[in-house]
């Protein structure tokens, strides 16, 4: 057996803007382990059960992420308003839906200039977050923040949007759509990208559904779990089918992405043409009692919402299980039998989010 | 969207196999959540098939120790880790056992004598 080394990577690290730890165990320059280690930045959150009431959890579980900050909010107001037998109105899914699908074209063009900053593209990461900048101006412009909306409610949303505003989104979407196009290329076909992606971090489908993988990670992998298939909400009514890739290395993982940011604008603009008219929220009444789990397909993957109700404005229990949480033993098995180079783009390519996963 | 919780008590002895069964029949493991009651936790497993949720429920008496499924579900060495971070529960057999330290917490066990 070659000598081992055993290098730290993280948890402060050029590509993770978040902690997360690895013992990278080499044998000259191939990594033969990963081991992970987080925790560094715990909030313990869901234990704000105890002192807040389930109204006042609506602001706590839109700051789990500054990123999917939205999907969080909704799960969690999905799982109360199963518990209150709340019917949501149609106009507020739409909107729900809209809003969220604008968080996924956001969230995947960070993480597409993460990427292209990883493998030292710094023209691409510069392009992919300009483009971002355009979904950002639309969020102040629909519900007043950039980052932290607190737009969703129990039983609807707080804010209806114009048909001049929708329009608007219409049209700066179309825009998007022609300047996208033009990185999607880049992405799919410029050799240096794929230099640094074909073939890296290669994990089967059968060990990706091993792992439990989810999202655009699990996808990439071949396996077709998307939550949206559902057809909750109004997916059912958008025609939703996941994208999957069968590579299942580090490419095929950002394949998937490119494709769902056209999947979303065209969803987004589906949206807009069926807006239907009505109100956007009701009224709603009781405390929650009973249990349920609800979940929802944010950027990363699955996330699931449990909450336990008591008849009392304060929850036994909440619990948030975030997409990360669930790749980090993929990760592991793709980092096995990897070059050491390669170690930041593959860790990139499960698009960790700590904050999420330290909820 | 399904709205019910299907949930099924087991006792703490049936966990592992009803884990190797479920494996078998293809589900896929979705969390594993700890909740503290009165002398005991309460540790619901969470699979999925076919976009349909399963719940499995061990209640487990304060003191008593169980066994990890990471031989059927490897994954789940991060939410039994987690669990014996927060609540100290002792959880035996994981694959990847990081002895209390996967998590950085200023006390230990921060959430085993909640409420």
């Amino acid at each position: 057996m070659a000598k081992q080394t055993i290098i730290p990577f993280g948890p402060q690290h050029p590509v993770l803007p978040e902690p997360i730890h690895l013992d990278l165990v080499l044998e000259d320059e191939k990594v033969v382990q990963a081991i992970p280690s987080i925790g560094f930045i715990h909030r313990g959150l869901e234990k704000l059960v105890e002192k807040k009431e389930y109204t006042e959890l609506m602001y706590v579980t839109e700051r789990i992420c500054g990123i999917c900050a939205f999907g969080h909010n909704w799960g969690y107001c999905h799982a109360i308003e199963i518990l209150l037998n709340v019917e949501v109105p149609e106009r507020a899914e739409y909107l729900r839906v809209m809003w969220h699908e604008m968080s996924r074209v956001h969230s995947h063009l960070l993480w597409l200039g993460l990427l292209a900053d990883a493998f030292g593209f710094e023209s691409l990461f510069m392009h992919c977050w300009r483009l971002r900048e355009g979904i950002l101006d639309l969020f102040e412009k629909t519900t007043g923040g950039r980052v932290i909306f607190s737009v969703n409610k129990i039983g609807g949303v707080h804010r209806d949007v114009s048909p001049e505003m929708l329009l608007e989104i219409s049209t700066v979407i179309a825009g998007m759509k022609k300047e996208y196009d033009e990185l999607a290329k880049v992405f799919i076909e410029d050799v240096s990208v794929k230099n640094r992606t074909v073939g890296v971090g290669k994990v089967s489908k059968e060990d990706a559904a091993a792992l439990c993988a989810v999202g655009p990670t699990a996808r990439g992998s071949g396996v077709p779990f998307d939550i949206r298939s559902t057809g909750h909400s109004i997916y059912g009514k958008l025609g939703f089918e996941p994208i999957v890739e069968e590579g299942g290395d580090c490419y095929a993982r950002a394949l998937v992405r490119v494709k769902e940011v056209y999947q979303s604008m065209e969803m987004i603009q589906k949206i807009i043409a069926e807006m239907p008219e009505g109100e956007i929220s009701v009224n709603v009444k009781g405390k929650p009692e009973g249990e349920f789990m609800a979940r929802v397909e944010q950027p990363r993957g699955e996330s699931c919402y449990y909450v336990k109700g008591n008849g009392t404005k304060n929850l036994e229990r909440m619990r948030v299980r975030t997409p990360t949480n669930i790749n980090v033993p993929f990760l592991v098995s793709a980092l096995a039998g990897c070059e050491l180079a390669d170690v930041p783009v593959i860790v990139l390519s499960i698009d960790p989010c700590i904050s999420c996963t330290e909820r | 969207m399904f709205t019910d919780f299907n949930l099924k008590v087991i006792e703490p002895t049936e966990l592992v196999d009803t884990a190797r069964t479920l494996k078998a029949e293809g589900y896929r493991m979705v969390q594993i959540c700890a909740t503290r009651i009165p002398d005991a936790y309460e540790l619901t497993y969470s699979f999925d098939k076919d976009l349909e949720l399963h719940h499995y429920r061990v209640i487990l008496p304060e003191g008593k120790e169980i066994q990890s499924i990471t031989d059927s579900y490897f994954a789940a060495f991060v939410y039994e880790n987690e669990i014996k971070d927060l609540f100290g529960i002792n959880i035996t057999h994981i694959a990847l056992d990081f002895q209390g330290g996967f998590f950085v917490t200023n006390e230990p066990t921060p959430w085993k004598d909640s409420k």
